[in-house]
């Protein structure tokens, strides 16, 4: 680090990046709490376990090879050019700069803030299939999206030098599709190939409402998801940077905070149009749900969700009525593709974080058209079609299609859906029955001291 | 030898790199990291498979089904 104002930046810049990390674990523990409190007293605990063991398995793995696939694939590989390993090299996990380095300060925050999103997206498609998954089935999905199909997305289309940004115009500030919209799809491909719940579509095929065992934890898993979604923002950004570090067309030398893809905003803007945003979730929430507490917490998540991807320009008034539409239309699909395609979505995930995702990224095409998508020339700018044709991709290419072929792989292996009479008895029926007896015995002790 | 490379502190700062042990021996740490990951998968599988199982032969008759479904 030459100079003193380097070594500051330096050093800003790793404390900040380390700081969004602890705030982005809520959002796990937010996912935790909401996860177990939809499903039913019988199956809590497996609920818990394959939530949680995602992060170990995710956070190898993306140590292993995720982390490589994001500098390796910006170019596709073979759109705009090979695979980069000039930039991957210094990214593999048998690098020297992945372990305790003086020379490199910033690798290894920045991969964790990757990580932490890795984790998001796996426990977003976690919700969706309770009760019914094997674990061990779970993990390996949560391992193809966590540490492959995200981070492929990332490489194409958050990364100043992706080629869906180069060619497409594609921007996603704070990861509407990138994160939700690939999630929900991935969970959509999984759900149909494992099917609904036992007893969730009566005979006629209408469907019948499992309700959260507890909505006190469901409702503050959503509220604790809304804490940790501040460490999801903010690290979504580069702190600090001058115009020669990002070595574009930006003349001057002011310096300033930039989205992923090194175009100028502030950390104002974003925490106003996240608040809006969530505001304007709240509000259609509650109204389109005649103020159910479930969809209206989840209603400040899509809303929030929806805006994410022009945040970082978006007028607050912007952010909160994209942020209403979106949750409108979100409710609407969750009960109409429910109805309509009998998928049993247990936590409304495909809707809140699909759904929402993939309108937010058409929305942000209309109104940031023509804006520069990049400091870079010779980039697309923002254009409505751009931003569709990079929605399928996200929904549809890197998310149901992976999350569908996976699925239909473990099927065949008789590895995805749990046997049906353990589905009745319960997932922690041997771990019930042993507590009851445990129960039992200390109260015959108990008795007999009398 | 220290197993860092790193003997003493009397150093410039920007003349070190890498400050972990056994440095050289990264391929071989990741390479065992994988065996125990994918290792791992298959010891869940399997134990996962044999716990549904032993369930099922213990408790999978009608009977005890509906007992359980009365208690939830």
């Amino acid at each position: 680090m030459e100079g003193n104002l380097n070594a500051l930046t330096t050093v800003f810049t790793e404390f900040y990046y380390w700081a969004t990390i602890p705030l982005m674990f809520f959002i796990h523990i937010g996912f935790c709490m909401y996860e177990v409190g939809a499903s039913r007293r019988r199956n809590h605990l497996h609920t818990l376990m394959k939530n949680t063991m995602l992060i170990p398995l995710v956070t190898i793995t993306f140590f292993f090879f995720g982390w490589w696939l994001y500098w390796a694939m910006p170019n596709g590989p073979f759109i705009t050019g090979g695979l980069d390993t000039a930039a991957a090299e210094a990214n593999t996990a048998w690098s020297e700069t992945m372990g305790p380095n003086t020379g490199d300060r910033i690798t290894g925050v920045f991969w964790a803030a990757f990580l932490l999103f890795s984790w998001t997206a796996a426990s977003i498609v976690s919700g969706s299939v309770i009760e019914r998954i094997k674990s061990g089935a779970f993990w390996v999905l949560a391992v193809v999206i966590g540490s492959v199909a995200w981070i492929i997305d990332a490489a194409w289309g958050w990364h100043y030098g992706g080629w869906m940004v180069q060619l497409l115009g594609y921007h996603d500030a704070y990861a509407s599709g990138v994160i939700h919209a690939i999630a929900g799809g991935f969970a959509l491909g999984v759900l149909v190939v494992l099917g609904p719940r036992l007893g969730k579509f009566a005979k006629d095929g209408s469907p019948r409402d499992i309700t959260p065992h507890n909505p006190w934890l469901v409702c503050l898993g959503l509220f604790m998801i809304y804490a940790g979604f501040w460490g999801f923002y903010v690290a979504c950004n580069v702190p600090i940077i001058d115009p020669g570090g990002i070595g574009g067309q930006i003349t001057g030398d002011t310096w300033t905070a930039t989205t992923i893809y090194l175009t100028p905003t502030t950390l104002g803007a974003i925490t106003v149009n996240f608040l809006m945003s969530l505001s304007g979730g709240l509000l259609v929430g509650y109204l389109a749900s005649k103020g159910n507490p479930f969809w209206t917490y989840s209603g400040g998540l899509a809303g929030i969700i929806t805006a994410s991807a022009g945040n970082d320009l978006y007028h607050p008034i912007h952010a909160m009525i994209i942020g209403g539409l979106g949750t409108y239309c979100a409710y609407k699909l969750h009960y109409w593709v429910e109805q309509k395609f009998k998928i049993d979505d247990a936590v409304g995930a495909v809707a809140v974080h699909g759904y929402a995702g993939f309108i937010g990224l058409v929305i942000c095409g209309f109104v940031l058209w023509g804006h520069p998508s990049s400091p870079y020339e010779g980039f697309a700018t923002i254009n409505p079609l751009g931003q569709f044709v990079g929605a399928i991709i996200m929904f549809f290419v890197l998310g149901f299609v992976p999350g569908w072929i996976v699925a239909k792989i473990l099927a065949a292996m008789n590895l995805l859906r749990i046997p049906r009479q353990v589905e009745l008895l319960g997932l922690d029926f041997a771990s019930n029955r042993e507590e009851q007896a445990a129960a039992a015995d200390v109260r015959a002790t108990e008795k007999a001291a009398v | 030898m220290a197993t860092t490379g790193i003997e003493s502190w009397a150093v410039d700062l920007k003349d070190i790199g890498a400050i972990y042990p056994f440095q050289g021996a990264e391929g071989l740490f990741v390479l065992a990291g994988v065996v125990l990951w994918l290792g791992w998968h298959f010891i869940q599988i399997r134990a996962e498979n044999e716990e549904y199982d032993g369930i099922i032969s213990r408790h999978g008759d009608d009977a005890s089904i509906n007992e359980a479904l009365e208690g939830e």
